[in-house]
């Protein structure tokens, strides 16, 4: 629907087009837009036209009423029914945007091995329960980004990437936004709405990407001084390259913990290890 | 006591006070005229000071990845410039005005409590100094809305965080006597006749803007208690890992701060529905639907804090309430909107600044409230909130409903209080050029935002057409402060050279225009027995009535004691 829109429309409204959920909001905004504008060319023409036809002039004389009570209350009930047509319109778009679809036949299979039966009711997953989970933790000024594949049940071993989160194309992700230190903001306009990260709370959202490609954001909420290159951006690759890209930062990952921990190992034997920080 | 002698009657020679001047007066002073312009006086130097701040931060984002100030610095200026103009400006520039108006019109001397009306405007400048003086040392810069853990000691370390503290907790309270003074005024000592029904608009405004106060303010002075002793008293309040919580803060932040909305918005209101009468000469359309709508506001505006929090974690049930109860508040607004349009409608519309200043108003504040529409929508706000499509709606609410109406009061009352008219020529050039300058400022950043331009960055990348579009807006920045320079010539200029306005130069309603300008130190020598809601109007008939000899109905107005 939202995607053939007049480029002049688009000028008006959020950025879309990268997931569903951003286009089921883009339409919900464009619906409002069009209600909006009528109102306001109603009642700013009426202003002016008021301003025009009444002012002061020879001879006229202005009339002394002191209000219509059959107009006030008619245009209070019409308020009413605009605004609870705009809720009713919301509702009807609220779950198309808040829950997540199956992944496609072409998706990753990687999101069937993780969380199969999550039991929460915040985060809402799609009908067969099947979602590739990404953990996205903010903190100052950088996104980390941790991907299912863990070695050890404590999540110890994972796979993960820091500023680019590299995605399969037609395949729901469920995004489980964390913070390390302050609020931050997830955001990737083409993808949807923002979701804070507020230390101590899990806050979740998700999106399916069907277009290869990259998907620019950055952090939406004040996060002190490096907030405005507190950068976020999103590559959507197909499902195979996005298994080999995860297997070989798994590898790489645990390659240079072996290499930190020899380094470490050398360290103990020369008796310095007092002498580092953060081991 | 054993003995009893009755009093015996005496008279008193009638001692007059000659009014002192020079500068120990208005430090003495505790008549509610003086206090009333210290007041605006204050309050709009630092107006012009969190302008010259906006200005910078538009110099900042006038180019793209621009480097004229750090991002240290970039950060405290829009600190400052929030804080000052909400804290600093518009609610104590309200509590000016309405020291200086509201006990003339409703015929009473002074205020309750003329020494407690003092101590609100000490405290007020005692705020300001802590808050400014934090510019020699280091300014806070965790956004006027400062959230924890980034206002929390281990994320701004530096002192100017405590002076916002202070400032919060040093004009709160000044807000809240000040508060407390108006209420009590208003219940006490309205003058013989002004029933509810009678009390002038402007006072049914700042009744409200009161008692929103008064239940407003204790919840952002507990809050801002707790993060003081969160940073230096080893409290966790807000602290995550033990126990406490960053949500509280955004919790006890907004059910002070959307009410706090109103409490800017409401005087204005006030302002608008005194000065559109008297300049289309027409009573006001629908005076109850007026006042009532206004106490609808205030009372809503208390169930829509979470708003504000529409994308952090909290259930859904109380995103879809909050959304309704935001839609509600769109219905009284939009009923004063009609009454407003109502009242210029059949009238005689003379086009003088203050009622360009009103049209101003109406014309900018439908834009705010049509966007604040979207941004009630939740799923809509999760793509517009935080960006700078918040910025342009809050600029339009605030610059609209609250500084347009300023304006015109300064137009309109400057006679009353120095005695002299301001300059009309100057007085629309600054309209038009304030007025367009607006439009030029905030029209484009609701597109900046919907383009993905988050608020509170020092820098962006000239993606799309980023560049031009912040440029645009810069350029409008200058007009709208070129505007607001051309009223401080103006005000310059007349406290010298203004024409002589006399006790009434607009043939207005209410009774701050019975007495001469300025009014003496008592006010009124003999206060007038009100009879309806426009008790000059019936004033003026009755003279024209006794000095034409006309033999229309009897005047229904009278001047007594």
């Amino acid at each position: 629907m939202s995607h053939a829109i007049p480029s002049v429309l688009a000028f008006f409204a959020p950025e879309s087009g990268g997931s569903p959920n951003a286009n089921d909001i883009d339409d919900l905004y464009k619906i409002t837009l069009v209600i909006a504008l009528i109102i306001f060319f109603a009642v700013e023409g009426g202003l002016v036209y008021a301003l025009v036809k009444f002012r002061k002039r020879k001879g006229a004389v202005a009339n002394q009423i002191h209000g219509n009570t059959r107009l006030e209350v008619g245009w209070t009930a019409g308020a009413a029914v605009v605004l609870i047509a705009l809720g009713g319109l919301t509702f009807a778009k609220l779950s198309s945007i808040q829950d997540p679809p199956n992944s496609g036949p072409s998706g990753t299979t990687l999101g069937e091995q993780n969380n199969v039966l999550y039991a929460s009711n915040e985060r809402k997953l799609p009908p067969n329960g099947k979602a590739l989970e990404i953990e996205v933790i903010g903190k100052q000024y950088i996104w980390q980004f941790v991907y299912p594949g863990a070695n050890e049940p404590d999540g110890l071993g994972a796979p993960y990437s820091y500023e680019e989160m590299v995605v399969p194309t037609n395949t729901t992700v469920s995004l489980d936004i964390v913070s390390q230190d302050v609020v931050h903001s997830w955001w990737i306009p083409e993808l949807g709405g923002k979701f804070q990260d507020v230390p101590g709370y899990h806050n979740y959202t998700w999106f399916k990407i069907s277009k290869p490609g990259l998907y620019r954001g950055q952090c939406a909420f004040l996060c002190g001084r490096g907030h405005a290159r507190m950068i976020a951006s999103v590559r959507a690759v197909p499902p195979a390259q996005f298994e080999t890209w995860l297997a070989r930062q798994k590898q790489e990952i645990s390659e240079a913990n072996k290499e930190a921990a020899k380094a470490r190992a050398k360290l103990n034997e020369h008796g310095g290890a007092e002498k580092v920080e953060n081991p | 006591m054993a003995t009893y002698a009755a009093p015996i009657p005496q008279v008193h020679a009638h001692h007059v006070e000659h009014e002192s001047t020079g500068w120990t007066s208005w430090l003495t002073t505790t008549d509610h005229k003086k206090i009333g312009i210290m007041y605006m006086v204050l309050t709009f130097m630092f107006f012009c000071l969190g302008g010259v701040e906006a200005l910078m931060i538009r110099l900042q984002l006038g180019a793209p990845n621009n480097t004229l100030v750090s991002p240290e610095t970039y950060n405290q200026l829009f600190t400052m410039h929030g804080t000052t103009m909400v804290f600093l400006f518009v609610v104590p520039m309200m509590a000016g005005l309405a020291n200086y108006f509201l006990p003339l019109m409703i015929g009473a001397r002074d205020m309750a409590f003329p020494r407690l009306n003092a101590l609100s405007f000490w405290l007020l400048l005692a705020g300001g100094i802590v808050f400014y003086a934090s510019i020699f040392w280091s300014p806070p810069e965790a956004g006027w809305t400062s959230y924890p853990p980034l206002s929390s000691a281990l994320f701004s370390p530096s002192g100017g965080q405590d002076a916002w503290i202070y400032l919060i907790h040093l004009t709160g309270i000044s807000s809240l006597v000040g508060a407390i003074n108006f209420y009590a005024t208003i219940a006490n000592m309205r003058t013989r006749g002004m029933s509810w029904g009678r009390l002038p608009l402007f006072v049914w405004a700042i009744l409200t803007y009161s008692v929103l106060l008064i239940l407003a303010l204790p919840v952002v002075a507990a809050a801002v208690t707790m993060l003081l002793t969160d940073r230096h008293f080893g409290t966790h309040f807000y602290d995550q890992a033990e126990g406490g919580s960053p949500l509280l803060w955004q919790n006890l932040f907004w059910f002070f701060g959307h009410p706090e909305v109103y409490i800017m918005v409401l005087p204005g209101f006030g302002i608008v529905s005194e000065i559109l009468p008297v300049f289309a000469r027409k009573p006001i359309f629908g005076y109850k639907a007026i006042a009532a709508s206004t106490v609808a506001i205030a009372f809503l505006g208390f169930l829509t804090w979470a708003h504000h929090m529409f994308t952090t974690p909290i259930p859904e049930a109380i995103l879809v309430f909050v959304m309704l109860s935001s839609f509600l508040i769109a219905i009284p607004t939009g009923v004063k909107m009609l009454n407003w349009i109502g009242t210029l409608w059949g009238g005689t519309i003379e086009f003088k600044t203050p009622l360009l200043f009103c049209v101003g108003f109406l014309a900018l504040f439908l834009i705010g409230g049509i966007s604040g529409v979207f941004l009630a929508i939740f799923p809509v706000d999760w793509q517009l909130n935080e960006t700078y499509f918040v910025v342009a709606h809050i600029h339009f609410v605030l610059v609209g409903g609250a500084v347009f109406p300023i304006f015109a009061a300064i137009y309109y009352w400057f006679p009353k209080i120095t005695g002299r008219m301001l300059g009309e020529g100057l007085g629309k050039l600054s309209f038009w050029l304030m007025f367009v300058g607006v439009l030029v400022t905030f029209l484009i950043q609701h597109v900046i935002g919907m383009d993905g331009m988050p608020r509170r960055v020092y820098e962006y990348d000239n993606v799309g057409n980023l560049a031009l579009y912040n440029q645009i807006s810069t350029v409008g920045s200058f007009i709208l402060g070129a505007g607001v320079v051309a009223t401080i010539v103006n005000v310059w200029r007349s406290l010298k050279f203004g024409a002589i306005a006399g006790p009434d130069p607009w043939k207005a309603n209410t009774l701050e225009w019975f007495t001469a300008s300025p009014p003496p130190v008592n006010n009124f020598d003999a206060v007038p027995i009100v009879r309806s809601a426009e008790p000059m109007k019936d004033i003026r008939r009755e003279i024209e009535r006794r000095t034409t000899g006309a033999t229309s109905p009897a005047g229904s107005t009278q001047v007594g004691a």
